[in-house]
């Protein structure tokens, strides 16, 4: 096949996954009307001596109230992640490189990961609840981001050609799709904080949600402060300077500090609570706009969209 | 300052800011405190500059505060930006100066909210580096009257002569134990607080080095057509920028050069035919040593004495001579043109003050391969050397320089001057293939295209920072990693009458303290217990 027919059928994938996403959104949206329909199900709130691990075994509680629809959206999800994978990997084949070196595969990547990672989480911890989200963006980025973003394969230009473009793009995905998860989180735990009706009822308690939610967000961190550790020692081999404040390194900067910011909210009496989960949010929302505003419209060193701007 | 002071907490705690959530609650303000002398002040001060929520809202202000640098052009980075800028808003010149905008990563406002950042950090880590250090070496607390409270809490069979083992076993696992009375106590995870302040030390390390250490170093550019070179000397350089503290004699005694720089293109892929895929610069290094031959590529510098050569940009580089109406040679150069276009469209001037019977400017493209477009222009179709076609313009009159004021080499500054060719002059841009030449028009001689090679720009980077800086972020992940997954725990055995209850308790994050204490309680079941694995661990949890 010829690299234009690789590509097509990575198209062909990627509006494929876009679809099933679709559904499963749906099926994860039936499901949450069906549970703010139901019956007010119990949970069980923090007990004990305030360490939060004591909540441990309360937090196995809303697997077992995952319904028909969760699951079903569920299932659909790993069968979209799986299509959406053949077309990242379809993408890769026809570009003859790793698919992350321009903000068309970026996105590719990175919604895959944030899917994945979602998905696997459930070897960990049932995040079921979570789909509606997770299943939204991933439909919503993946549809702006071929719509507005897609760009022939072409190869890379000498600064892109070399293994910290591996390395670091794919840290910093990985980064994301954490940062995505606990960002969800706090959004959730914010909601159950305000109101316990409707759906809200169904979750863990907010409690539980922000414990969840810093795990994730902790790991997203370490990897973040790798990408940008990595990101240096790239700059060093391509610019010359580890560091020369370029938009973009601007921009690492300061999601790796509103994180730490995070970090020690979640530390601090008075913090604790909602407040730090919106920066968390916060956090999340510099991630986005690091990607869809500043590859755009920013000038710098790192201009690899692979779109033509001016 | 000191929650470690209040009864209830074991020397072993980590030492916390007071706001922080496992500090203990401060008591309670009584509605007219005491009044604060001027040491009362002072350590009220400290207090605030050292808490949680100053290290939060100072992480805040710094993110917010790095964000104008992202979008005002800076000088470090992209000087020509700030000149555009600054003559696109002359009305808004005075206060992109008084705040800095153009240099706001080493402004007064920026330096500020860091530096209160860093005295904030050393205030917190002090005392805490102090307390952990005793810590190290002081023994678990003691164990809680009513372990039923505590996570993970379960009796199983054994008595107080199950102890000696248990300590062995808590041991084994890597806690400190000691014993009280009837109960074994264990701690374990000190790495967590050591990693917390370990990465917290390499911040500053981090902040220090990079600071102090650029100061030493330097940074030139020079470029070079094929076959030249230059010498590793303060004037062999276009540009040059210093640390504070350099001292040119320490220049490293090389010189280089550029004999050939290869560039190969896309000839395949129809969706980007002529993008680059690789530059090499093949050069030739003189050291005192003797002579090598090495190469420079895009991510790949070449180390000469400690000092790094990169390949930063490339271009065409025509050999154009002159002759006067007499045919005597009066120039004959070549001129490095600029890129202005992904397929090389390239921009070039030449300047002849001499020579001639006039002063004469040169200004014009360079297309690798010249294609005509249908409005008659011409212009690049492709970035190697498959047409390559100089188009130039000329004027006489006054070049501007002798009134020594620096003019730069690539702009020509036409006021002065008479256009004898291109533009509105009437008479057609000279037009030249490889060894072609042309009358000037006026009578004022002939210009011929000789040849065109390529140029490489070659910086040559000193900074001493770069593998200390290395080590330490090393040092700032691995500590972070500790910091953040080491779960720091107790746990607890004691015996009763009913058996040896073990539970736990967390310091900090640590979603698998019930999981420590159930294998603490499979490895303390009696050994005939052993053989009936199945049988799940009695909870007696409330
Ligand atoms: C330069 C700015 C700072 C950065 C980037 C930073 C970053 C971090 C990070 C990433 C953590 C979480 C990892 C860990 O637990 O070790 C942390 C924890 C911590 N930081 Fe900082 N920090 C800074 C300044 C400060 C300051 C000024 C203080 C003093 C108030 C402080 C006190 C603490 C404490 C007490 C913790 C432990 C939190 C916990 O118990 O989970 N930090 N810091």
């Amino acid at each position: 096949m010829t690299t234009d027919q690789w590509d097509a059928a990575a198209l062909l994938a990627v509006y494929s996954a876009m679809a099933i996403y679709t559904l499963a959104f749906i099926a994860f949206a039936v499901d949450l009307a069906r549970r703010s329909a139901a019956k007010p199900v119990m949970t069980r709130e923090l007990v004990g001596a305030g360490a939060s691990s004591a909540a441990e075994p309360a937090m196995e509680a809303p697997v077992a109230g995952a319904g028909r629809g969760a699951r079903i959206g569920y299932v659909l999800t790993v069968l979209g992640w799986g299509v959406h994978l053949a077309g990242t990997l379809l993408r890769g084949i026809a570009a003859g490189r790793v698919p992350w070196a321009n903000m068309y595969e970026f996105a590719l990547t990175g919604i895959a990961v944030i899917v994945g990672v979602f998905v696997l989480s459930r070897l960990w911890r049932d995040l079921t609840y979570l789909g509606v989200f997770i299943t939204g963006l991933a439909v919503v980025f993946l549809g702006a981001a071929t719509v507005n973003f897609y760009v022939p394969p072409v190869p890379l230009p000498p600064a892109l050609q070399t293994y910290w473009l591996v390395i670091h793009v794919f840290v910093a995905t990985l980064a994301t799709g954490f940062f995505a998860l606990g960002a969800s989180l706090s959004i959730l735990q914010i909601l159950r904080e305000r109101r316990a009706n409707g759906f809200l009822r169904s979750l863990p308690g907010a409690e539980q949600l922000e414990d969840l939610s810093y795990r994730v967000g902790v790991i997203g961190f370490i990897f973040w402060t790798f990408t940008l550790i990595a990101g240096a020692i790239w700059a060093e081999h391509a610019w010359g300077r580890y560091w020369g404040w370029d938009t973009k390194e601007v921009w690492t900067f300061i999601i790796w500090v509103l994180y730490a910011g995070y970090i020690h909210a979640r530390a601090t009496r008075g913090w604790r609570g909602s407040r730090s989960a919106w920066l968390q949010i916060i956090g999340f929302t510099a991630i986005i706009f690091n990607f869809a505003v500043v590859n755009l419209f920013f000038t710098g060193l790192h201009a690899y969209s692979g779109l033509v701007t001016n | 300052m000191s929650p470690s002071s209040s009864p209830d907490r074991a020397a072993a705690d980590p030492l916390r800011p007071g706001d922080h959530v496992d500090a203990p609650e401060p008591a309670e303000r009584t509605g007219s405190g005491p009044k604060l002398g001027f040491v009362g002040w002072l350590r009220f001060l400290w207090r605030q500059l050292t808490s949680m929520r100053t290290a939060i809202v100072l992480l805040l202000l710094l993110a917010v505060g790095a964000i104008p640098g992202s979008l005002v052009p800076q000088r470090s980075s992209d000087p020509n930006g700030v000149i555009q800028v600054r003559a696109d808003n002359p009305d808004l010149v005075w206060l992109y100066d008084a705040l800095s905008l153009h240099d706001v990563y080493s402004s007064p406002w920026f330096s500020a909210i860091y530096i209160l950042l860093f005295t904030s950090l050393v205030g917190c880590v002090i005392p805490r580096l102090a307390h952990h250090w005793k810590a190290m070496r002081a023994l678990p607390p003691r164990t809680p009257a009513r372990l039923s409270r505590l996570v993970g809490f379960q009796t199983v069979a054994g008595d107080a002569s199950d102890l000696d083992r248990a300590d062995g076993v808590l041991k084994k696992l890597g806690y400190r134990t000691t014993r009280y009375g009837d109960s074994v106590s264990a701690e374990r995870g000190y790495l967590r607080e050591s990693g917390n302040l370990l990465f917290h030390i390499s911040l500053l390390a981090l902040i220090l080095v990079v600071g102090l250490g650029s100061g030493f170093g330097y940074n030139g550019q020079r470029l070079l057509v094929e076959g030249r070179g230059f010498a590793n000397t303060l004037s062999s350089y276009d540009t040059f920028s210093e640390g504070q503290w350099f001292d040119d004699a320490t220049l490293e005694p090389f010189s280089i050069r550029l004999d050939d720089l290869d560039v190969l293109y896309e000839t395949e892929n129809r969706n980007a035919m002529g993008a680059p895929l690789d530059f090499t610069a093949h050069v030739t290094v003189n050291e005192p040593t003797g002579d090598r031959a090495a190469q420079i590529k895009v991510n790949e510098p070449l180390r000469v004495m400690g000092a790094d050569l990169y390949l930063i940009s490339n271009g065409y580089a025509p050999r154009i001579s002159v002759r006067d109406a007499e045919g005597e040679l009066v120039y004959d150069e070549y001129t490095p043109f600029l890129a202005q276009d992904d397929l090389m469209t390239s921009l070039g001037v030449m300047k002849l003050p001499d020579g001639l019977v006039e002063q004469l400017g040169l200004r014009g493209f360079f297309y690798p391969t010249a294609v005509q477009l249908d409005t008659g222009a011409l212009a690049s179709g492709y970035t190697d050397l498959l047409n390559p076609v100089l188009s130039l313009q000329a004027f006489t009159g006054d070049l501007g320089l002798d009134e020594g004021i620096p003019r730069s080499v690539y702009a020509l500054e036409t006021d002065a001057m008479t256009q004898i060719a291109g533009g509105d002059s009437g008479t057609e841009a000279l037009m030249l293939a490889p060894g072609q030449t042309v009358e000037i028009p006026g009578g004022l001689g002939t210009i011929t295209f000789e040849d065109v090679v390529r140029y490489g720009v070659i910086e040559v980077h000193v900074d001493h920072t770069q593998t200390p800086v290395f080590w330490i972020a090393m040092v700032l992940v691995a500590s972070l990693l500790g910091s953040l997954l080491i779960p720091r725990r107790r746990l607890w055995v004691k015996a009763v009458p009913a058996g040896l209850e073990l539970a736990g308790l967390a310091r900090g994050e640590d979603p698998t303290l019930e999981r420590a204490v159930d294998d603490l309680a499979r490895r303390l079941r009696p050994p005939q217990a052993e053989t009936d694995d199945s049988q799940p661990p009695r909870r007696t949890s409330e």
